[in-house]
């Protein structure tokens, strides 16, 4: 059982090359996808009953889809639409679009608890709708879903290994590598799992202290 | 793609529905066990359920399962794709499911506690009785997120060959050079069933919010 981990050891700059694709798949998209959210949930929360409808549509009919198929349709489904993405754009794509849906639904769902008086106060005083969004509404929304948003990244990082499925090589590709090179099923991915567990930990800490943050300015 | 594509991509329907079941089924006593031994403080037993907890929560379904199906035969354990599946998507569960129970148990109200024990309840008794059907009412909206989360991961079971939706999706569009329309069958079975097990999880809440506010 050592040796096997050694083994793993000896191909460490694979699986830390893994790593760090994980990582970067999983911050650039969670990046993305809360800027999508933030430009979708006002057409989520839009008086305009159509656009408000058509938004709906997106954000519960992604949650409906499982990632995997999602991902799946973007790297073999639409080349046939003669839209082709190699795999890296395609993972990026739909991890994006995918969570995006999840982070405007988490927003809303904050937006809406929101007390009403900083919102009419700010209309009162002349403040534009999207001045309104921009400076009243969005500051607080983000530093109360932190929490939230925090279980959504860890979500996204969960999600992206199934992108081992198109051949991005990521932590659980690299693992995979790894167990079918040297046959150290073992050691491989319960070395991946550990540094999964790593990564979310770290996510969890870093919600922590943006929580503090957001205790000391209320 | 023909009528049997579709047909076939059914049978992949059933496969799925049967896993996932199987593991909600099995996931969910698990859960409550391994929560029961947190909320006891059982000594040494409480610590581990904490980490297995804590790294299965974090493991990507497709690593559980690439793990269970390639290791557990390596050390002796033969392990067919079926049988990896239904561990992995068990595993994966119970960790989520045993969340969802603590947190119900932790918000037991003690004072209901101390009056079964005043009663003379044995802690069987008290926990059948008392704390079980209140905990399953608490759970439920919980537990239900919890399964639509799981169908949603189920694709993942066609990587180690289960003939699943996903499988019998990829297989089609293989074969006839088209992979769009079946991947678009695969999602239009999945979506109903992930939305009837997110409309049941609103349902019950709502039920509960308009009895909470007529009393």
């Amino acid at each position: 059982m050592i040796h096997d981990f050694l083994v793993v050891w000896s191909e460490r700059g694979l699986l830390l090359s893994g790593l760090a694709n994980t990582t970067i798949l999983s911050v650039l998209s969670a990046i993305m996808a809360l800027a999508l959210g933030i430009i979708l949930v006002p057409g989520l929360m839009s008086k305009r009953k159509a656009i408000a409808a058509a938004m709906r549509f997106f954000v519960d009919g992604m949650r409906c889809v499982p990632f995997l198929l999602f991902a799946y349709i973007v790297y073999y489904g639409l080349p046939s639409l003669g839209l082709r993405f190699d795999n890296w754009s395609s993972g990026l794509l739909a991890l994006t679009i995918y969570n995006a849906a999840y982070m405007a639904e988490i927003l809303r769902g904050a937006w809406v608890a929101q007390p009403r008086e900083p919102i009419e106060a700010g209309s009162a005083f002349g403040f534009s709708d999207f001045l309104l969004f921009r400076r009243i509404i969005l500051p607080p929304l983000l530093l109360n879903v932190s929490p939230i948003i925090g279980n959504q990244m860890i979500q996204i990082i969960k999600d992206s290994a199934f992108l081992t499925i198109i051949a991005l090589p990521e932590l659980t590709h690299a693992a995979s590598s790894i167990q079918s090179r040297h046959y150290v099923p073992f050691a491989a991915f319960i070395s991946a799992v550990l540094l999964y567990w790593g990564l979310c930990l770290l996510v969890e800490a870093g919600v922590s202290v943006v929580g503090r943050v957001a205790e000391a300015r209320r | 793609m023909s009528l049997n594509d579709v047909l076939a991509i059914l049978q992949g329907a059933l496969a799925t529905v049967t896993l996932s079941a199987i593991g909600i089924l099995i996931g969910l006593p698990i859960g409550l066990g391994l929560a029961l031994i947190r909320w006891a403080r059982v000594p040494v037993l409480s610590g581990i359920v904490a980490v297995y907890v804590s790294v299965l929560r974090a493991t990507p379904l497709v690593t559980l399962l690439l793990l269970l199906f390639f290791a557990l035969p390596n050390i002796g354990i033969p392990l067919g794709p079926i049988s990896a599946a239904i561990l992995a998507l068990t595993m994966n569960t119970s960790a989520f499911n045993c969340e969802v129970w603590r947190s119900s148990l932790v918000n037991f109200p003690k004072d209901q506690y101390e009056a079964a024990q005043s009663f003379g309840m044995q802690a069987g008794q008290r926990f059948r009785r008392i704390i079980l059907p209140q905990i399953i009412h608490d759970s439920l909206p919980g537990l239900v997120n919890e399964m639509s989360l799981l169908i949603k991961v189920t694709p993942v079971l066609a990587v180690v060959g289960v003939v699943d939706i996903t499988r019998a999706a990829v297989r089609i569009g293989a074969q006839t050079y088209e992979p769009l329309p079946p991947f678009l069958v695969a999602v239009a079975i999945y979506a109903p069933i992930v939305y009837a097990l997110v409309a049941l999880q609103r349902f019950i809440e709502k039920r509960r919010a308009a009895a909470e506010a007529s009393t």
